[in-house]
């Protein structure tokens, strides 16, 4: 998704070297993706193998200075989610965001992520409802094809900040298709007021928590 | 909550309880004995339960959100519309157990009789399992590492009254790690018929769906098709077609040509089909005229057929 595919990674004195997908390196990205000769290449491991390599992304990887590392996870509460957890603790991470899709079905399982942030002691900075509503290239009209406003109501249930509904567009699946610049190239998109919005949100509860 | 050490090699490894990490594990003598790298005795009790199970269909995913439950329980719908099939569902997604939801059984739970756990019946001849009805609360999470996890699906397999069945579909989790390979392994003494792929248009699923077949060809799991979910949307006040999730690379249709692999139908993206599974009910019985249900009943009729072509035959093995 950030054009970044067949790249490798390299060793340093440090560890591994992320690879930066900008120009200015004001990103830099690991992923088990560099890893494989392959990209069709299943991964085929259970549990333990995913921890160890999840343990080893975070304190074998040259990060350097970040002001953000944001982590990546599939969905569920299971191997990943508390081998990141453990391996981050140390570091006293700002929290998770959590995201869903407006329908009850979504809700349902994303409920259950919320309990699993409580039982670890991970603070959640906010729900964000994704997919949230599809307006018609052809005539404006807005349908909300998965339903709208479950997680809202979600973030209101459980007592969270609701940090923002993103719209689908079709441009942000085609940007992260062909690896452009979303925020760059479509800044009169549905959905940039709303991503900026919730990037905003999150920027805005850092420096409480830094102190 | 975990009784396996975090660093468990396995109980076929070589290492098993002679590992660092297998220090301290009430199971090391075991594993060190050997014992551990014997075949699971599950293995035969579940090859004795599926005799009464004549299909089997594995419905995967390499991608989370692509469809994959609501198109498990429309296919367990589809199928038992005929009430002379018999169909059960197994839901083996742990972590995120939304069948119950999907088919309208939230909140009910599993009862044991003398020969085993009964299924919940949403029809005479539709019954699901999942780890959902054994939940108290729809906030509770199951937080458990692979080992439990695997430990729930063979008794999801091993301890479930099925019953005589026509076709069991199991709806797994997004991935290739352990629920696939515990569903293959512990089904290993049994006939699978072969595993339905479900993606969306998109290159990003498509790449994660060539994984899947990828881990398809590598446990010899036949590939039934691919389904491609989400697949254009028709405005409802317009009436024309927009893709949502762009086939930039050609969608599911160019990469099942590629890898010549049956394409088993394109199903468009249909809001009621979400309403419908919010509301626990069958999106083919609330809108049978939507495009939607016309491409799911097709897909269905050809996985059907599919199934009729490779029956089942007494003591056959896949080899995992």
């Amino acid at each position: 998704m950030l054009r970044a595919q067949g790249r490798a990674v390299h060793q340093c004195d440090g560890g591994w070297v992320p690879v930066f997908v900008d120009q200015e390196q004001s990103i830099s990205l690991m992923s088990v993706g560099f890893l494989l000769e392959n990209p069709d290449e299943a991964l085929v491991w259970r549990g333990p193998k995913k921890n160890a390599l999840i343990k080893q992304f975070v304190s074998d990887v040259a990060w350097g200075q970040l002001d953000y590392l944001v982590v990546d996870t599939p969905p569920g509460t299971s191997d990943e989610h508390m081998a990141t957890v453990d391996a981050l603790r140390p570091y006293s991470p700002l929290g998770a965001l959590v995201v869903t899709t407006p329908q009850a079905v979504s809700v349902g399982d994303v409920r259950r992520e919320l309990t699993f942030c409580r039982k670890t002691g991970l603070q959640v900075l906010g729900v964000v409802e994704n997919m949230s509503g599809f307006v018609c290239p052809h005539c404006a009209e807005c349908t909300n094809v998965f339903s709208r406003g479950g997680g809202e109501e979600l973030a209101t249930l459980a007592g969270v900040p609701f940090l923002g509904s993103v719209p689908l567009d079709p441009e942000l699946c085609g940007s992260l298709e062909e690896g452009r610049d979303f925020i760059r190239d479509f800044p009169k998109s549905s959905a940039f007021p709303a991503l900026f919005s919730i990037a905003q949100k999150v920027l805005s509860q850092a420096p409480a928590r830094l102190s | 909550m975990e009784e396996v050490p975090q660093g468990c090699p396995g109980t076929g490894s070589a290492q098993a309880g002679r590992g660092a990490s297998c220090q301290g594990c009430p199971n090391q003598r075991l594993c060190a004995s050997g014992a551990g790298a014997a075949p699971d005795p599950a293995i035969e009790e579940i090859k004795e339960k599926m005799k009464t199970v004549k299909h089997k269909i594995l419905v995967l995913s390499g991608k989370g959100g692509v469809g994959k439950s609501t198109f498990s329980a429309h296919l367990a719908h589809g199928l038992a519309e005929d009430e002379n099939t018999q169909v059960a569902l197994l839901d083996i997604d742990i972590c995120g157990p939304s069948i119950p939801k999907i088919m309208g059984l939230e909140g009910e739970q599993v009862h044991q009789s003398g020969s085993g756990w009964s299924p919940v019946f949403v029809e005479d001849n539709l019954g699901v399992m999942s780890v959902g009805f054994l939940l108290s609360s729809p906030d509770d999470a199951v937080i458990w590492r692979g080992p439990k996890k695997n430990g729930m699906i063979k008794q999801f397999l091993r301890d479930v009254d099925w019953g005589e069945v026509d076709y069991l579909i199991v709806d797994t989790p997004p991935g290739t790690s352990d629920e696939h390979l515990s569903a293959v392994q512990y089904l290993s003494s049994t006939h699978i018929d072969g595993a339905v792929i479900i993606t969306t248009p998109q290159e990003v699923s498509l790449q994660d769906v060539r994984k899947e077949i990828n881990f398809c060809h590598k446990v010899k799991l036949p590939i039934i098709g691919v389904v491609e979910n989400m697949s254009g949307f028709i405005c409802p006040k317009c009436k024309k077609e927009s893709q949502i999730f762009p086939p930039t690379t050609g969608g599911a249709e160019v990469m099942c040509q590629n890898l010549k692999i049956p394409l088993l139908g394109k199903v468009p993206l249909d809001p009621h089909i979400g309403k419908s599974c919010d509301k626990g009910q069958s999106f083919l019985i609330d809108a049978p005229d939507s495009p939607a249900t016309l491409a799911y009943r097709s897909i269905i009729q050809r996985i059907q057929e599919f199934c009729g072509r490779h029956l089942p035959e007494e003591g056959h093995l896949i080899s995992s």
